[in-house]
This record gives structure tokens, C-alpha cells and sequence, in this order.
């Protein structure tokens, strides 16, 4: 079986893959974008193109915003390939994806990764118990089956989207029994310090401010400054109430479902696969890849673009989507460099302006230090169930980094591959032995980065 | 609210109705649903417990990170329910904690 050959292939249909495939396509290159899901638009413009809900009220308009995407998306001369996921990817210039059970190879000169952003983990006790769910989780749900939790549903953590799923959720008349905002209020006065910044991004400032305005009209409870998080299960096993603090005052509410929210961070699981340099952002405490101004990694002919590159939102990641693909087109001698550049100019104002708010929100919203580092009781790797008291046992032991936590705890070997656990083991690590987490790193992620069957693995024709 | 402990549905565009079997117990499901989406609609689950220490485990980020909703579909085991779309016929079993040794493998 031959393989297919494309001059760019795009890993993920978000905001960024979208308008790279399209921009490099309208450049003349040839273009295969590859997406886990049937339709287009990530998480954030997911089902988009077919909006499922009536009422298009409930996720409000930036959601629609997106179907300009996948309409230009649709019109593109590319090949695109859904309900498939990338396995495998090596820098010789091919990948390996299975679609419907079925695996193959696809051939690229230049590579682009744009698998977006997941929700921080948000290791808690009880975290783990059925009926808690990301704030995420709910929004998906709403997005392709609209489908609302089950009722009483309260959410905690902290973030935009915490407020935003609150509003929608309310909107579709969902009762929510409370947000409880684990907002650190020193935050407030550390994040004032970029408020510069805040008021150059004053679209999005505002959006914020008529978010909290609309929880309050809505009169959904908001405790604020939320400590000691707990949830316990019934006797069915599920959820029957979440525990916390506020202030001195231990409270509790009975709850069917939890949504839990600690802000995004990079999808890292691919450029770390492909060993792409990467650097430790300590403001929204998270790994991002080493870029260029293209948004090239280390490895030539592969660029990282989107939330997968540094948390930026939606249109800084479509802009950015949109340089990598300048600079895919003027590497293959679609484009003159000149004409790129020109063409880059706008697109690099309007990133600018889209992340000008970012130090503020990253100031503000960064996860209180009982989410970073756990208490000892609590889950941190979820698959292998490893406690972060275990964690900071074996570190005190003098266990030198994450891939040996491995060895001596499990922890990261279960099917999640580390992606709930690798920045909590992290943090605790670097806690105990007094060093930063950038020293302490990260797990080393193999491939294949997602669960594949041996069937699957004996398709493949094999380069020889 | 038709059913306080399960999910429930908004007004939704036109679209087919699924028929699928999650533990021996006929689901209807919207085409476009997941399976775990179908799973929480029908108010079942904990959808598996643990292989490590049997506890009890429900979907989590519904975005094929967190590898909690894994499930036997059409006999194959460890499967992300959440990024598996529903089909007619559809037959969905939970997994309970760890494989035993002479169990059949699919």
C-alpha cells in the first residue's frame, strides 16, 4: 500500500488547524488536517458547523463566531480526516493515524501541531469520584448532545470559563446551586499590577466584567476566596456533596454534580513525543514548546500553533494558525518572503492585542497552592492511583525526577499517559527538594501517544 | 426536569434517533452523541471501577484526556467512550476492575 504524501499536515481542527489548512491551501500547497472528532472546530467551535442546541442563546455568540472557520474550512481545497487519531509521528516527515480501526501512514514535508489546550488537572480529594466533572466536560456536552448535568450542580475552581459555564448553564435553566471561586484574593492585588495590560485587552476585560454581572442577575450564589475542596460519595458510589471553606467556616452543599475548573494548559503529549524543546512558563504554570516567530519548534519543519503553543484563546490561535502556514508556504516556494512578511503584519497586531489581557488573567486566575500540590491524601496520578503523599515520599528518598516517580510509584504509566498527573508530580518534586519545576521537568512521553491495538500496529505498511 | 439524576436534554435540532445496549439495557441516543454522552443521558454508571483498587469511576474531561470513561464497545475493551460516536446496535459493557487471568481477550 502506498502511502499519501501532502506538502503540510495539520494535527487538530481547533481555531488554528482550521485557518492554517485554509491559508496554506489557498497558497497552492496540498493539505491534510487530522481530527479526533467528526466535525470541525476543536473544543471551543465544537459542532459549530451543525450547531445541535435550539436555542442559540445558551452558549452566546463567540461560539458562532467560529462557523466562519469551518465554512472557509469546507471550501478549501484539503483533505480532511475525522474521527482519526495521530499515534505516532516522526521528524522524517511521516505519521501514523487510525481511522475507524484502521491504521495508515500519511506523508508531510512540514508538520503542524495544533491539538489546542485540556483543562488543568485539578487534584483534590475526591476528585475522582463519579459525578465530578470539568467545567469543560459540561460545556462538550452541551456543544454535541445537548445535554445538561444533573441537577444540584455546583461548580468550583476558578477561571473565565467557570463563570462562562455558570451563565450557559443558567441560561438553558439549570439551576446551579453555587460557584464556589477558589480565586486566591491576593491574586486580585497581584494581578492589578498588569492591569496595563488588562485595559489594552479591554474587549475581553469587559466580556469578563458582563459575565460576573450576568451570574449575579442571575442570582446564582458566588462564594468567593473557596478553600479545603472535598467531595464525598454517597453509597452508590457517586457524589452526594462537596466540603470546603470559607473563611473560618467549614460548609458543605449536597450536589448531584460537581464541575470542577482550574484553567487550561498546553496539550504538550506530541511536540514532548517528538522531543521538541520546551520551556517551563512559571505565570500560567505550565510547559509550552519553544517557537520561533513562526511558530517553528526546535525540530526543523515543525511548527506548534494554537493553545498547544502557550495558552492564548481562540483568535490568537487562529491568527497564529495562520502565520505558521505564511511560513510553510514561503519554505516550499509558494511565497516570497516579502509577500509574507506583508501578509504577516496584521495578523501579528491582531495576536498582539489578543494577548495583551493574558498577564493579567494569568496573575489572577493561577490555581491556588491546594490545587498545584495537593494534600498528601489526595489522588494525583489517577490511573495507577498514587497518592501525592507517596509522591513526596519518594522524593524526599531522593528520587531524582518524574520518569524515575515512574519506577518507583506507577505513577503516569496508567492509560492516561501522564496527562493528569505529569505538572502535579512535577510541582510536588520540585516542593520537596526546594528546586524549580523547571528543573525538575517532565515526563519523557513515548510513542505511541494514544492507546493503539495490536491489529491496528500490524496494518501498517512500514517504511523499510 | 424530567429526571433529577441523570442528564437531561435541551431542545435539540432534528436528528436521528440511536438505539444502543449499555449493559444489557436498550438506550436511545441522539446520532452525534458519544457513548459516554449516552451513558450519563440514561443515568447509568459508575461506568467502570478500577483495575488498581475497584473503585467506582464515571467520565471526567469528555475530551479523550483523562482516560476514565473507558468502556467495551462492540467487545473491544478500553475503549474512550467519549470519543466514540454512537451506532444502531450499538453493544456497550462496563469494565470491572482488572482483567482475571483466563478471561477471554478480544
Amino acid at each position: 500500500m502506498s502511502s499519501e504524501r501532502v506538502d503540510l499536515a495539520i494535527i487538530g481542527a481547533g481555531p488554528a488547524g482550521m485557518a492554517a489548512a485554509t491559508e496554506a491551501a489557498a497558497s497552492g500547497l496540498s493539505v491534510a488536517v487530522i481530527d479526533e472528532q467528526p466535525q470541525a472546530g476543536g473544543q471551543i467551535y465544537r459542532n459549530v458547523g451543525e450547531p445541535v442546541l435550539q436555542d442559540p442563546h445558551i452558549l452566546g455568540t463567540d461560539y458562532y463566531q467560529g462557523a466562519a472557520l469551518v465554512r472557509a474550512l469546507q471550501a478549501a481545497t484539503i483533505t480532511h480526516i475525522r474521527n482519526a487519531s495521530v499515534w505516532e509521528v516522526s521528524p522524517t516527515g511521516y505519521l501514523c493515524l487510525t481511522e475507524a480501526g484502521v491504521s495508515r501512514r500519511l506523508l508531510f514535508s512540514r508538520l503542524l501541531i495544533a491539538p489546542g489546550a485540556q483543562e488543568r488537572p485539578v487534584p483534590f480529594p475526591g476528585w475522582t469520584t463519579p459525578g465530578v466533572m470539568t467545567c469543560g466536560s459540561a460545556q462538550i456536552l452541551l456543544k454535541s448532545s445537548g445535554l445538561t448535568p444533573a441537577a444540584p450542580v455546583v461548580l468550583a475552581g476558578s477561571g473565565p470559563l467557570l463563570l462562562l459555564v455558570a451563565c450557559q448553564l443558567s441560561r438553558a435553566g439549570i439551576p446551579v446551586a453555587a460557584v464556589l471561586d477558589t480565586t486566591p484574593t491576593a491574586h486580585y492585588w497581584s494581578a492589578l499590577a498588569e492591569l496595563g495590560g488588562a485595559l489594552r485587552g479591554w474587549q475581553q476585560l469587559l466580556k469578563g466584567v458582563r459575565l460576573l454581572a450576568e451570574l449575579k442577575r442571575s442570582g446564582i450564589p458566588r462564594l468567593t476566596a473557596v478553600n479545603g475542596l472535598r467531595a464525598e460519595a454517597g453509597e452508590d458510589g457517586k457524589i452526594a456533596k462537596v466540603c470546603f471553606r470559607q473563611g473560618d467556616r467549614d460548609q458543605q452543599l449536597d450536589c448531584t454534580t460537581l464541575l470542577v475548573h482550574q484553567g487550561v494548559v498546553p496539550n504538550v503529549q506530541l511536540s514532548r513525543a517528538l522531543k521538541l524543546e520546551h520551556r517551563w512558563d512559571a505565570l500560567q504554570q505550565c510547559w509550552r514548546p519553544q517557537l520561533d516567530a513562526w511558530g517553528e519548534g526546535s525540530l526543523a519543519g515543525v511548527f506548534v500553533a494554537g493553545d498547544s503553543a502557550g495558552i492564548g484563546g481562540a483568535l490568537a490561535a487562529e491568527q497564529q494558525g495562520r502565520l505558521a502556514a505564511l511560513q510553510v508556504a514561503q519554505q516550499l516556494n509558494k511565497l516570497d518572503a516579502r509577500l509574507r512578511d506583508q501578509r504577516a503584519a496584521p495578523i501579528r497586531k491582531t495576536i498582539a492585542q489578543q494577548l495583551a489581557i493574558r498577564p493579567f488573567l494569568d496573575r489572577l486566575y493561577q490555581p491556588a497552592g491546594e490545587f498545584l500540590r495537593p494534600s498528601d491524601q489526595t489522588l494525583v496520578c489517577r490511573c495507577e492511583e498514587v497518592t501525592a503523599g507517596e509522591i513526596r515520599s519518594i522524593a524526599r528518598q531522593g528520587c531524582a525526577g518524574p520518569n524515575q516517580a515512574k519506577a518507583f510509584s506507577r505513577a503516569g504509566m496508567g492509560p492516561c499517559q501522564g496527562r493528569q498527573c505529569g505538572l502535579t508530580v512535577a510541582q510536588l518534586m520540585a516542593e520537596v527538594q526546594g528546586v524549580s519545576v523547571a528543573e525538575v521537568g517532565y515526563y519523557n512521553i513515548r510513542m505511541p501517544v494514544k492507546p493503539i491495538t495490536l491489529g491496528e500496529l500490524a496494518d501498517l505498511d512500514l517504511p523499510a | 426536569m424530567a429526571n433529577d439524576s441523570t442528564f437531561n436534554r435541551l431542545a435539540t435540532a432534528p436528528a436521528t434517533s440511536v438505539t444502543l445496549w449499555i449493559e444489557g439495557q436498550a438506550v436511545k441516543a441522539r446520532a452525534g452523541d458519544s457513548v459516554a454522552a449516552a451513558v450519563l443521558s440514561a443515568g447509568l454508571g459508575p461506568s467502570r471501577t478500577t483495575p488498581v483498587s475497584g473503585s467506582p469511576r464515571g467520565a471526567y474531561c469528555m475530551m479523550g484526556v483523562c482516560f476514565e470513561c473507558l468502556m467495551e464497545i462492540n467487545g473491544r475493551a478500553n475503549t474512550q467512550a467519549c470519543m466514540t460516536p454512537v451506532e444502531e446496535g450499538m453493544q456497550v459493557l462496563f469494565q470491572q476492575g482488572a482483567r482475571q487471568p483466563g478471561e477471554a481477550l478480544v
